[in-house]
């Protein structure tokens, strides 16, 4: 089969490819970019592994084409970080908390968690829950994953509110 | 889990998608969230030779109001759908649906005209539209035809969509103001399929049910238009009696199968209770 060019933006870096249209994104991430942060868990959209941000808005990668992808700007866990390394807000508050035991569903459920806070800053417990309810976690039994997204949401929002 | 290979298409207009699908017949799938239709490739249980994405299509995404209806483009994703203040206003039916679909990535992705139009029994959204009296544009090189949902469904994921039509927009007569509305789910857990799940929207007038209208979703070949058990509410004062011919009517005409969900029995059963609570909260919410 004939493949298409592909280019996109990820983690700030333009790149490009030729891929089989029936690649899907989590495969070329993975496989052609070397970005194994997101996962392969279920690869039937239910656990929510390999959650990646695209065009501002949550995706599971299992489930599209890279080529559904083409132009557009995507942010996997790689590129959460400042890039002098410190943690992103997220990241610190899941290894502060212990949001995470095995460790398996951290990249989607923090990129999940990132999208969730872009779109509502100040989330009660249960907008939490349900925001998250897309991926699964096999060890934590999610208490303290909820409780380290609430406290990056605060860390997150102290700036702006110090400002004010 | 990989797709059989394919050629992808990325057309920028309808008439492109359109003459694409003319010209591959049935070789030729389109492409919308892609969140029934891959899963579905990647299983092999479908295998078109040819994609068409209609990301790129101007004009197939987006909800307004006009003449007395919402319609609402096809590629209008289910998180839209909820964020839509004039869907929320004119018809909360749609996003309190819309909100017990999947989960948040899916609802990102999912559009309303595939979830519609694929024809798979599990899908939440032909019952309710099924039950709002909905009617599906459907266009194709030759032009457009409007065809009410309660005659879209033949089978499982058979519809009367026919070899080269596009799913365009749908249009949802607007319930009358005052009118109760309720959806009502069961599900083992979020992001599964109803066991059983029921809409109704009826209207009260002076303490009496004037119109009523419910559906049922994943509990026959086919969403159910509910005409009796609809019928069984109208002149009511919608009291215990009249709720209880409405679930009898309701119970008789599923046809569950028997699956990881519960035996025929049990889904059938599930299927009274979601109408009972359905009928209940509408009735409460009615003005």
């Amino acid at each position: 089969m004939e493949k298409t060019h592909v280019t996109m933006t990820v983690n700030g870096k333009a790149v490009e490819a030729l891929v089989e249209p029936r690649t899907l994104l989590i495969h070329f991430l993975r496989e052609e970019l070397g970005l194994t942060g997101p996962h392969i868990g279920c690869d039937t959209t239910h656990c929510g592994a390999c959650t990646v941000d695209l065009a501002g808005k949550s995706v599971k990668a299992c489930t599209l084409f890279a080529v559904q992808a083409q132009g557009k700007a995507l942010t996997t866990i790689e590129g959460l970080a400042a890039p002098d390394g410190t943690l992103h807000a997220l990241q610190a508050a899941f290894r502060e908390h212990h949001g995470l035991q095995c460790g398996f569903c951290t990249p989607g459920m923090i990129t999940r968690a990132f999208r969730l806070l872009q779109e509502n800053p100040d989330p009660s417990e249960a907008e939490i829950r349900m925001g998250i309810s897309g991926n699964l976690c096999r060890c934590t039994g999610y208490q303290n994953i909820v409780k380290a997204i609430r406290v990056a949401a605060e860390e997150l929002r102290a700036p702006k509110e110090a400002a004010e | 889990m990989i797709p059989g290979s394919f050629a992808y298409h990325q057309p920028d207009s309808l008439e492109e998608a359109l003459s694409l699908l003319s010209r591959f017949g049935d070789e030729a799938r389109v492409l919308a969230g892609g969140h029934s239709l891959i899963p579905m490739m990647k299983l092999r249980l479908a295998a078109p030779e040819q994609l068409v994405d209609l990301q790129g299509v101007e004009g197939l995404s987006g909800i307004t109001e006009a003449d007395g209806a919402l319609e609402i483009g096809a590629m209008t994703s289910q998180a839209e759908l909820v964020g839509s203040e004039t869907a929320a206003r004119l018809c909360p039916l749609l996003r309190e649906t819309a909100l017990v679909i999947a989960d948040p990535q899916v609802r990102y992705c999912g559009t309303i005209g595939g979830n519609v139009a694929n024809g798979d029994p599990g899908n939440d959204m032909p019952a309710v539209m099924q039950c709002l009296g909905a009617d599906y544009v459907l266009r194709s090189a030759e032009g457009e035809r409007s065809l009410p949902a309660r005659d879209f469904y033949e089978a499982a994921y058979f519809t009367a969509l026919a070899e080269g039509e596009i799913l365009t927009k749908i249009r949802v007569p607007i319930p009358p103001a005052g009118h109760g509305h309720a959806y009502e789910k069961q599900k083992r857990k979020v992001g599964d399929y109803a066991t059983a799940a029921a809409a109704v929207v009826l209207t009260m007038v002076a303490g009496r049910c004037e119109s009523a209208s419910i559906a049922l979703t994943n509990v026959a070949d086919t969403p159910l238009h509910a005409e009796a058990a609809s019928a069984a509410l109208v002149g009511t004062a919608v009291d215990q009696a009249a709720i209880d011919s409405a679930v009898s009517a309701a119970e008789a005409i599923t046809a569950p199968a028997s699956d990881g969900r519960g035996s025929a029995d049990y889904r059938t059963k599930v299927a009274g209770v979601m109408v009972r609570r359905a009928i209940q909260r509408a009735l409460a919410r009615a003005g």
